[in-house]
């Protein structure tokens, strides 16, 4: 049988246990919206049915502050390293990039590994780290093989549990979780228990293959139908029940949990990392003077901050596709690779499936 | 950003592998996970190896997925 049969029996499936009422799911992933927007999957689920993104874009949750403060090391003569969407997103009033066309040092890195080779060629090299918990180990990793001297890291990983809850406690109207899977492959099954018994939420660890995420979206449904609610792993092949425990320890010994900002969405409590004592001499908010004035994380008329969190879609923004291009980007949602908006201004957001 | 990708590694040395990404060859470092050996398949985030994948589940998926379908049926 192949893919394009299976899909069509998966959706038949779900079309089946659907209930009549409107029904609802958030995923929090960048990676899942890409795959569920290109391959058209939304084309294929009950007309019933919004499967929708939440908070989960790590350049666009990082708040202006953050990218300020990169700016600011950047204009100091430092020479930045970070991951190529982070360059032009917005601060407060310019980008990494715009610091870059004026004279500053910021290369696009694809992994900080990359940014360790440059470190050996010039004076002090400020890795910008942003990600969530996939990537957090990556950077624990690198600071425990005894970097050089030169070498610091800025801090700017977030946690997406702690940003399910906020979305539990927001009173956002929804039914379940389509849980990020390569999130899930470090903290495995564990960090969601509390969505399914206190928050009574079905929540489905997805992969990211269109088939990965209809038996998600299938799995959701049944627990809709079943009555039943439960945490449960759709993605097995790289998820185990206990995620990634030398990941997880080298994460706890590098970093400790703070309660930090989300751009435009504000403080979610123990939803950050920073650099924990022991590896402050890496910390480059330790070892630079950084002043800043005050920040802005919301341009006029944008709306990524509803968007991040469910509450309105890329279509409900006025600027959307018309004045907000990803040439001309006003908010960090248009920027990013993983940003709902550019998503759906590349793929259009009801394709027919072409797989 | 949270994009992972699966590999095959064909050589270990110390904390860093050459993985071959169908065809495409690039190092990768294993500081993130234990027991894994030339011919394991990986899964590659940012330039780390997150995961070792099972090479049976990961082959066998669409049987997997019909499988369950059809266990719908019965």
């Amino acid at each position: 049988m192949d893919k394009e049969k299976l899909a069509d029996k998966f959706s038949k499936k779900i079309k089946e246990i659907t209930p009549s009422r409107e029904v609802r799911a958030i995923h929090i992933c960048g990676t899942h919206e890409q795959a569920i927007t290109q391959y058209g999957l939304r084309s294929l689920l009950p007309d019933n049915f919004d499967l929708t993104m939440g908070p989960g874009c790590p350049v666009c949750v990082t708040p202006a502050r953050e990218v300020d403060e990169a700016i600011e090391l950047a204009k100091q003569g430092v020479t930045i390293a970070t991951f190529g969407d982070m360059l032009n997103v917005p601060g407060s009033e310019e980008s990494l990039s715009d610091a870059r066309s004026e004279g500053a040092d910021v290369r696009v890195v694809y992994s900080i590994n990359e940014a360790l080779k440059i470190a050996k060629d010039v004076e002090e090299l400020v890795f910008f780290g942003i990600g969530f918990e996939t990537t957090a180990p990556t950077n624990a990793a690198i600071l425990k093989s005894n970097p050089p001297e030169n070498f610091y890291i800025l801090s700017s990983h977030r946690l997406i549990p702690p940003a399910m809850e906020l979305l539990v406690d927001m009173d956002v109207n929804f039914d379940g979780f389509i849980a990020p899977g390569h999130v899930s492959t470090i903290i495995g099954k564990e960090p969601y228990e509390v969505f399914a018994n206190k928050y009574d939420v079905p929540t489905i660890i997805t992969g990211f293959e269109p088939l990965d995420i209809l038996f998600g979206v299938l799995k959701f449904f049944e627990q809709i139908d079943s009555g039943e609610t439960k945490v449960e792993n759709a993605y097995e092949r790289a998820v185990r029940d206990k995620g990634n425990q030398k990941a997880q320890k080298m994460m706890t010994e590098v970093f400790e949990v703070f309660d930090a900002k989300w751009r435009g969405i504000g403080e979610i409590p123990n939803s950050g990392l920073k650099l924990s004592d022991e590896f402050r001499e890496f910390d480059a908010r330790e070892n630079f003077e950084i002043e800043l004035g005050e920040s802005r994380d919301i341009h006029p008329g944008c709306k990524c901050h509803l968007i991040l969190t469910a509450r309105g879609t890329p279509e409900d923004c006025g600027l959307f596709g018309d004045e907000c291009t990803p040439q001309d980007p006003h908010g960090p949602c248009m920027v990013s690779d993983e940003g709902e908006c550019n998503i759906w201004f590349r793929y259009g957001r009801r394709p027919k499936m072409d797989i | 950003m949270c994009v992972g990708v699966p590999g095959k590694i064909l050589e270990i040395e110390e904390n860093e592998a050459i993985v071959d990404f169908e065809g495409t060859k690039q190092k990768v470092r294993v500081d993130l996970i234990d027991n894994v050996e030339e011919g394991d398949y990986i899964l590659n985030h940012v330039g780390h190896a997150i995961e070792v994948l099972p090479e049976k589940e990961a082959k066998e998926r669409l049987k997997l997925f019909r499988e369950y379908l059809d266990s719908l049926e019965e």
